[in-house]
């Protein structure tokens, strides 16, 4: 009998989206930039909303951010998940730019410490074997 | 669209378990509606589905023997689109694209099992974005919007019960709504957190069960068996940069795409919120609630949270009657379609918490995806 944890669910990138989680697997959090208008966007996507240029460019970003909301998850959640309740999940805000804003879980912190304004800073979890996620810390 | 009206409104049993296959019920659903109306199957000519449905349009048109649809078609994102289901019913019409309407739902959600359950092990497009990191249920989708909202605003888990308990008030008055045993704030407030900040109780029910709605020209609902409820305006919207339910990526995160419904539908009603008699509000969660109570612009953004203090939610005495059925959150959640039934009874006067005179209903979809709304009006 299998004792294995229960599989989390994992992304599952395409033509757009490779160059994010492929920045992830080498410890860096890459957003995606306009090549001709230079603006950020996310979700990643083929066309520039703001200049409909099909040229883009995958830019490292600081791995800097703020905590613009959260919740705090209790059960009934998914199998492999459950171990974890309960636990936070993150909306953040990058540095670079605050419409830049992304969804990322909580390590390290106790969801109760958690407070919309810190100050957080990205980290690395390989969730599966070659799959990282851009996860979020307490900035020090 | 006021050349439009609702001309019957069916509906089954809401129940955990029901016990018959949704196109059972759909059907069931359909042929009341039908007789409500006092229309024969073989009249219709269109249907209108969610694009959710597991019931399509010809197994309903070979149940119902409806010899050629001239007219279909169907609504995305879930629970968005009961409202504008209904209103490209009414486009139909008024384009003489048909001639009798029908749009349904019909849903198996309480015994068939949560959607997100079911949440594959590779999960792409966009939900690869929020998914892996544990938001997963619609639930936490929601909380994380209704969070921000404390945080800019000062709403309190309190407020979000204060709109539970009414719209369970009006439950106790409907022989068909699931809960109707007395809902108290502290009860609310004692209920578990699921998605912190809320609660058990800021959830709508799971319901097995199908409701339909048959449209006509008003004109042709005169001489029916109802009094027709008028289709005064229907609107759908998205706002910009829409991601559907992680809503999290415009420029304003607490502008939902109901803020762009309400613009539209306002306009194209030509009547303000300080005309509408009472609403019924998409309600899977409560902070939907107080969002749709600012973006259909019946208070100020930020004001939501204390709009549903002090009973101004409830019939008979309240500023604005809302989910006089008891709402998702208490008669039944079936995608919201019972909201629009409501809305039909409250224009009809025979809903069970009847607002005096009533001759506007604000009726809403989904908010947090794609939306659509409804001003149904007495003719």
């Amino acid at each position: 009998m299998s004792t294995a944890a229960p599989s989390r669910p994992l992304p599952l990138p395409d033509e757009v989206t490779a160059p994010f989680w492929e920045g992830c697997r080498r410890g860096e959090l890459r957003m995606q930039r306009c090549a001709a208008c230079e603006r950020f966007r996310f979700l990643p996507r083929p066309m520039c909303p703001h200049c409909l240029s099909l040229e883009s460019e995958w830019l490292r970003m600081s791995g800097d951010g703020t905590l613009f909301s959260f919740v705090i998850c209790h059960p009934p959640v998914l199998p492999a998940f459950q171990a974890q309740v309960p636990f936070a999940v993150a909306l953040v805000e990058l540095a670079e730019d605050p419409g830049l804003r992304m969804v990322g879980g909580v390590l390290g912190c106790p969801p109760d410490r958690l407070r919309i304004g810190q100050k957080l800073r990205v980290d690395f979890e390989e969730i599966a074997v070659g799959v990282v996620l851009p996860q979020w810390r307490l900035a020090p | 669209m006021p050349g439009v009206a609702i001309a019957g409104i069916g509906q089954v049993e809401f129940s955990k378990n029901i016990g018959r296959s949704e196109v059972r019920t759909a059907v069931e659903a359909i042929q009341l509606a039908l007789g409500d109306a006092g229309l024969p199957a073989a009249q219709v000519d269109g249907l209108v589905r969610f694009d959710m449905e597991t019931t399509s349009e010809v197994e309903i048109a070979r149940n119902l023997g409806i010899p050629n649809l001239r007219f279909f078609g169907e609504v995305g994102y879930g629970g968005g689109g009961g409202c504008a289901a209904v209103g490209h019913a009414a486009m139909a019409i008024e384009t003489a694209s048909a001639d009798t309407v029908v749009c349904w739902r019909a849903r198996n959600r309480g015994s068939g099992g949560r959607p997100w359950a079911g949440t594959r092990l590779e999960v792409g497009g966009d939900a690869q974005f929020s998914v892996p990191f544990g938001l997963v249920r619609p639930v936490d989708q929601i909380a994380m919007l209704a969070r921000r909202h404390m945080y800019e605003y000062g709403t309190t888990s309190e407020q979000l019960g204060a709109v539970a308990v009414a719209f369970r008030k009006h439950a106790a008055r409907n022989p068909h709504a699931m809960m109707r045993e007395v809902l108290t704030l502290e009860d609310h407030q004692a209920s578990r957190m699921v998605s912190d900040p809320l609660r058990k109780l800021d959830c709508c029910l799971e319901t097995d069960g199908a409701l339909a709605v048959v449209l006509t020209s008003l004109e042709r609902a005169r001489d029916l068996a109802q009094r027709p409820a008028v289709v005064v305006a229907a609107a759908q919207g998205t706002g910009p940069e829409h991601v559907v339910m992680a809503n999290y990526h415009g420029p304003r995160i607490l502008e939902t795409p109901s803020l762009w419904a309400a613009r539209d539908l306002w306009a194209r009603a030509g009547v303000l919120p300080s005309d509408i008699d009472c609403a019924q509000f998409y309600d899977a969660f409560t902070p939907l609630v107080i969002f749709s109570l600012e973006e259909y612009g019946f208070c100020k953004p930020g004001e939501g949270g204390a709009f549903c203090e002090g009973g101004r939610l409830e019939w008979p005495n309240g500023d604005l009657p809302s989910n006089t059925s008891g709402g998702g959150l208490s008669e039944a959640y079936v995608h919201g379609f019972n909201l629009i039934l409501e809305g039909v009874r409250q224009v009809r006067g025979t809903s069970t918490s009847q607002v005096r005179d009533a001759t506007l209903c604000l009726v809403t979809s989904g908010a947090g995806v794609p939306t659509s709304a409804l001003i149904l009006g007495r003719d």
